[in-house]
C-alpha cells in the first residue's frame, strides 16, 4: 500500500503532464469521475449529502482490516472527479493516517485556480467530511 | 442600420484581455452589463473634481454634483418617457426597488384579505418580497402559471383577477429564459379590476424600448449595472399620486421637510424616499452609460441582438444534445439551454476553461426550474458588443462538450 504522501506525489506528476492547459485539466478531472464505484441509489439520502457544496456530493464510509473506505457519487461529472481524487488519496488508509494526512497535492497542482473559490469551498466541506468519518472510526477502534 | 462593432467594442476596456490563454467572450450580459470608458471616466471624474454631498452645501463642489446628479433623474425620466423627473427614486438596485414598493405601497394598501399576483417566471426578488409581506397583512399570493414554451398563460392569469387583487407584480422581460411578457394586455387587464401593476424591467430596460406612460405600468424597477451602468445602483418608477400617496421608505436625512423630536413631516417626491447621502458618483456615472444607449439608438441595439439571438438559436441548435429551454416566441437575447446527460455546471465550467463566460444554474428562479422539472441551466445573454464570430466560438465549444455524451 502506497502513504498517503506517495500518492499526492504521483497525482501532482499526473497534473503537472497537463500544464497550464485550463481546459484539458478540467477535462481530465472530469474523466478521473468516470474511474468512482458504482453507488448505490438507496444511499443518496439527505444525511449523505456534503453541506457546503454547490452541486450535490453524497460520501459514505465503511470499516475494512482497520482502514477506512470511502463511496461517494455527485450530479456533476467535475465534482465526481475532485471526490474521486481524495478517495484515491485518503481511502483504504486508517483513521490516524486520514486524521494526519496534510493534503498538499492541492495546492502544488494549483487546485484553487483550476476550480474557483466555489468550488474550492466545497472541496474543503468534502475533506472535513472525509476526517470527521476517520475521527469516528478512530474513536470506534479505541473503544 | 449595422453596427461598427469594432467602434463599439474599442470602447469596452475590459473586453480586451484574455482569460486562461484565450480571448474572452462575455456572454453573461443578463447578469451585469460591462462598462464603457465614458462610465469609467465618468466616475473617476466626478471623485477627482467634484465629489461632494449634494442638494444642502453652500459651495461651488456640491452645486456642481448637485446639479450632474440631477441632470441624471432628468436621463433616466427621458429614457422612460415618465412624466416628471420626481417620478424617478434612486435605489441601490431592482432588489430594493421591488421591497421599497413592498414595504410602503404594501404596508399602507394591502390588507387582510387582499390578493397579490405574480408569474412563475418571477426572479425570487419578485417573489420573496411579496411572501413576506402576504405573511405580515395575513394576504394571498396568486402566481400565473406558464406554458411549456416558458410564456404565461393569459387566460389564466384573468381567472386570478378580481375584487380582491391589489397588485400585479409581474417581470417584463424572463432572465432565465428571455421570455417577454405581454405587459401592455396584463396592465390593462389588472386596471380594470383597480388593481396597480409593477413591472420588473431588471432585464427589458436593456433590450427594449419603454414608455411607461404608454405602458400605463404604476411601477417600474430596473438596475443601473444592466444598462452599461455602475452596480449598486437602481430606480423606482412611480406614478406621482401613487408615490405622494406612499409612506416613506427608509428614515433619516434628505427625506425629512421638518423634524421635531415630537414629529417629522416629510419631504417632496422622488426625496421623501431617498433617505441619507445617495450613491451620488454611481448616480452620475449612470448618465454616460444612458449617453452610450442613446447614441447607438435602443432600436439599433435591438436589431443587433435580435440578430445575435436568431444566429446563435440556429448555430446551437444543431447540436446534438442540445436541448434549449423557454422557446417563447417574443424573446430578449437571452438563450438558456441543457445538454444531454450533463450537469450545467459542468458545462458552465468547460466553456469557462475555454475563455467563454456564461452563466448557470436556477439563475435565482427556483420556482421556474421545479416547473419545468430542471436543477438549473445554462445560459448565454448577449448585448451590444457581442459578434456573430463570439457565437461561433461559443457553438464549437458546446459540441465538442455535448459530444463527451452525445456520440
Amino acid at each position: 500500500m502506497s502513504s498517503i504522501q506517495e500518492i499526492q506525489d504521483e497525482i501532482v506528476s499526473e497534473f503537472e503532464i497537463l500544464g497550464d492547459d485550463k481546459e484539458s485539466t478540467i477535462y481530465y478531472i472530469m474523466e478521473l469521475g468516470g474511474g468512482l464505484s458504482e453507488f448505490p441509489e438507496e444511499s443518496k439520502v439527505e444525511q449523505n449529502i456534503i453541506k457546503g457544496c454547490q452541486s450535490k456530493v453524497w460520501l459514505t464510509a465503511s470499516e475494512e482490516n482497520g482502514k477506512v473506505q470511502f463511496q461517494a457519487d455527485s450530479n456533476t461529472d467535475i465534482t465526481k472527479g475532485l471526490i474521486s481524487l481524495l478517495i484515491r488519496v485518503l481511502g483504504n488508509q486508517t483513521p490516524e493516517a486520514i486524521l494526519n494526512a496534510d493534503l498538499n497535492f492541492l495546492q502544488k497542482i494549483g487546485m484553487g485556480n483550476i476550480i474557483g473559490s466555489q468550488r474550492s469551498n466545497g472541496l474543503v466541506s468534502m475533506i472535513q467530511q472525509m476526517k470527521r468519518y476517520a475521527l469516528a472510526y478512530q474513536a470506534k477502534q479505541n473503544a | 442600420m449595422a453596427l461598427d462593432l469594432d467602434h463599439i467594442r474599442s470602447l469596452f476596456p475590459v473586453l480586451h484581455q484574455e482569460v486562461y490563454g484565450k480571448p474572452l467572450i462575455y456572454l453573461d450580459n443578463a447578469a451585469t452589463t460591462q462598462k464603457p470608458q465614458a462610465v469609467l471616466d465618468a466616475i473617476s471624474n466626478y471623485y477627482e473634481k467634484d465629489n461632494s454631498n449634494i442638494h444642502r452645501g453652500a459651495h461651488a463642489l456640491a452645486d456642481r454634483a448637485t446639479a450632474y446628479f440631477e441632470e441624471t433623474r432628468e436621463a433616466v425620466k427621458d429614457f422612460i418617457g415618465a412624466r416628471e423627473s420626481a417620478e424617478i427614486i434612486f435605489t441601490k438596485g431592482t432588489t430594493e426597488s421591488i421591497n421599497l414598493v413592498a414595504a410602503t405601497f404594501g404596508r399602507k394598501f394591502i390588507g387582510k384579505g387582499d390578493e397579490i399576483i405574480i408569474s412563475t417566471l418571477e426572479h425570487h426578488s419578485n417573489i420573496v418580497p411579496w411572501q413576506m409581506l402576504c405573511e405580515e397583512k395575513e394576504a394571498t399570493l396568486k402566481v400565473i402559471p406558464i406554458s411549456e414554451s416558458g410564456e404565461i398563460i393569459f387566460e389564466e392569469f384573468e381567472k386570478l383577477l378580481s375584487a380582491k387583487t391589489k397588485l400585479v407584480s409581474v417581470v417584463h422581460a424572463s432572465n432565465a429564459l428571455g421570455t417577454i411578457n405581454p405587459v401592455e394586455r396584463i396592465i390593462e387587464a389588472a386596471h380594470k379590476v383597480g388593481a396597480k401593476v409593477l413591472l420588473d424591467g431588471a432585464q427589458s430596460t436593456s433590450h427594449l424600448d419603454i414608455d411607461v406612460q404608454k405602458l400605463d405600468c404604476d411601477f417600474l424597477a430596473f438596475s443601473a449595472h444592466k444598462l452599461y451602468g455602475p452596480t449598486g445602483l437602481g430606480v423606482l418608477y412611480g406614478k406621482r399620486e401613487i408615490l405622494e400617496a406612499m409612506p416613506p421608505f427608509q428614515g433619516g436625512g434628505e427625506m425629512i421637510k421638518e423634524v421635531t423630536f415630537e414629529k417629522t413631516t416629510y419631504n417632496e417626491i422622488p426625496f421623501k424616499f431617498e433617505a441619507g447621502t445617495p450613491n451620488i458618483g454611481d448616480v452620475i456615472a449612470f448618465k454616460a452609460a444612458l449617453d452610450f444607449i442613446n447614441e447607438i439608438g435602443k432600436e439599433n441595439i435591438k436589431a443587433h441582438e435580435d440578430e445575435l439571438i436568431a444566429y446563435a438559436q440556429e448555430k446551437l441548435s444543431a447540436i446534438k444534445g442540445f436541448v434549449p429551454v423557454g422557446t417563447a416566441k417574443d424573446r430578449v437575447s437571452v438563450i438558456s439551454f441543457g445538454i444531454n446527460g450533463m450537469h450545467p455546471f459542468d458545462v458552465g465550467m468547460m466553456l469557462d476553461s475555454k475563455g467563454i463566460a456564461v452563466r448557470t444554474g436556477h439563475h435565482c428562479t427556483q420556482p421556474l426550474m421545479k416547473r419545468l422539472g430542471l436543477e438549473g441551466t445554462v445560459r448565454a445573454s448577449f448585448s451590444v458588443y457581442n459578434t456573430k464570430e463570439e457565437i461561433d466560438t461559443l457553438a464549437e465549444g458546446v459540441e465538442k462538450i455535448a459530444r463527451i455524451k452525445n456520440k
